[in-house]
């Protein structure tokens, strides 16, 4: 009975394909709702400063003067309270998760100025190089 | 007269997932006492509630354990909403105890693994952990983690889970009955595992009940309480017993958590099949006032969580008891008079979960 059920096995894991996955040349494919890192449409962000507020560790700063958005990509615990706060559901939750690193970083992402505002910041610049 | 030695064991030891540290005290290869030490990852979880946001804290209260990461979530959540007296929406009930009982499963799988691979058996170490594999695909799926979720928030559910996903989960399930059913004939069957399980470790009805042990290495020992049989989340709705065994030796604790693992695939299936429309969370406003002490089952047995708030956004007093440390002196009880190659089999069979432990 044994050998029989023994032969079983071995024909089945003869012809079966194996259970894990060639990892970098099969990629994984992530649900929807996985939570891998917080990215920000910063042109859409209007500083309000609600995901700073609701970040339970504290890894999101906003500045509405220079109108820069920034995240301490390893202290973000990807809870998703940012992005459920977001009045303007600029910030989302992309599949991906954050590359490992060997130091902290802090991604710091700035808004570009707006069309009619273009001018005056390419100006200053120019001037600053003639002083 | 033989001589006495003192063996360390632990902190790093490779059936030890986690650090705990005993000294065996032998007589020759038979171990004459055991003395614990804790306190290797303490991590001052319980101090933080001064610190955080009662409703941030949920965050830091499922990160006490990886493993029943979602209950420790769930009873902070519910002891909070005990004493602010919110009434939480039947489907966030339901959908707590379908997360419970995934989380169960996942558990016991991960501890037969790490049973198998303790004894030897590394085929069958793959083959239950191959199936844990599933439940976290599922929770990924469902909550967007595999390890936290953070899908339990004071008043409710953050994410729902709409009915096509219930209906998929149990049809996995399905599958997985069929295939842990094999697994379970040869946990319970073969001969090379019984003779590492039988018999080795008996713990009376009568040592369990004296030294306030708790969960199946408890119900291994014939005695039948479950504290989901007290009535939290959605249990009340549905029909099951306590699993127990009257052997109270290694291969009855295996038996309880395989047969603990049908029982939370049937009652998945009959929460799926209960589970009712709408809501899945309330807005909760202002601020808690009173203590409370809310008790859950976790897999490796009843959590204790007892919060004490005073009217502003922070709490002032936060503590959990946890399982492994109700089984600890079981565990010492245990220990005496086996043999040396037996304590590591005897260490895993209380399943214990040191981190929360010290928190």
């Amino acid at each position: 009975m044994s050998v029989i059920s023994f032969s079983k096995t071995i024909l089945y894991n003869l012809f079966h394909k194996p259970y894990t996955r060639m990892y970098p040349s099969v990629p994984r494919v992530y649900p929807a709702r996985t939570r891998g890192q917080i990215a920000n449409n910063i042109d859409a962000c209007i500083f309000c400063g609600i995901c700073s507020k609701k970040c339970p560790t504290g890894a999101i700063a906003v500045d509405k003067a220079e109108k820069s958005w920034s995240i301490s990509r390893f202290s973000c615990i990807q809870c998703g309270a940012c992005t459920e706060a977001c009045p303007k559901k600029c910030l989302t939750m992309m599949q991906a998760y954050t590359v490992p690193g060997a130091v902290k970083t802090v991604d710091r992402i700035v808004q570009k100025p707006k069309e009619e505002a273009a001018e005056p910041p390419k100006a200053q610049p120019a001037a600053a190089a003639k002083e | 007269m033989s001589t006495r030695s003192i063996v360390p064991f632990g902190p790093q030891h490779p059936v030890l997932p986690e650090p705990i540290h005993l000294d065996l005290v032998l007589e020759d290869e038979k171990v004459v006492e055991a003395i614990p030490s804790i306190g290797f990852v303490h991590r001052g979880l319980e101090k933080l509630v001064e610190k955080k946001d009662f409703n941030e804290y949920v965050y830091v209260a499922e990160r006490i354990c990886g493993i029943c990461s979602f209950m420790h979530g769930m009873a902070y959540c519910e002891a909070v909403e005990h004493i602010m007296g919110v009434e939480v929406p039947e489907r966030a009930k339901f959908l707590r105890t379908i997360g419970c009982e995934m989380s169960r499963i996942h558990s016991h799988l991960l501890w037969l693994g790490l049973l198998a691979d303790a004894f030897g058996f590394e085929s069958l170490f793959m083959d239950s952990w191959r199936m844990r594999e599933k439940i976290l695909d599922m929770f990924e799926e469902a909550t967007g983690g595999r390890v936290i979720f953070s899908v339990n928030k004071i008043g409710g559910q953050r994410k729902d889970m709409d009915n096509d996903m219930i209906k998929s989960f149990v049809e996995i399930l399905d599958g997985m009955e069929a295939h842990l059913r094999e697994l379970a004939k040869t946990f319970l069957g073969d001969y090379a595992v019984k003779s590492r399980l039988e018999g080795v470790g008996i713990l009376t009805k009568q040592q369990a009940h004296d030294l306030g042990t708790g969960g199946p290495f408890m119900r291994a020992s014939g005695i039948a309480l479950d504290t989901r049989k007290r009535g939290y989340a959605a249990y009340p709705h549905l029909e099951f017993e306590p699993i127990t065994s009257d052997i109270g030796d290694s291969y009855a604790r295996t038996d309880v958590r395989i047969r603990e693992i049908f029982q939370s695939i049937d009652l998945i299936r009959q929460a799926a099949a209960l589970i009712p429309a709408g809501d899945f969370a309330v807005p909760v406003k202002g601020f808690p006032q009173g203590e409370y002490y809310m008790r859950v089952e976790q897999p490796r047995g009843e959590a204790l969580y007892y919060v004490k708030a005073n009217g502003t956004k922070y709490l002032d007093r936060m503590r959990v008891r946890t399982p492994t440390f109700a089984n600890l002196p079981g565990l010492v009880e245990v220990l005496k008079g086996c043999q040396l190659a037996d304590v590591p089999i005897l260490i895993l069979t209380i399943d214990p979960c040191i981190s929360c432990t010290e928190r």
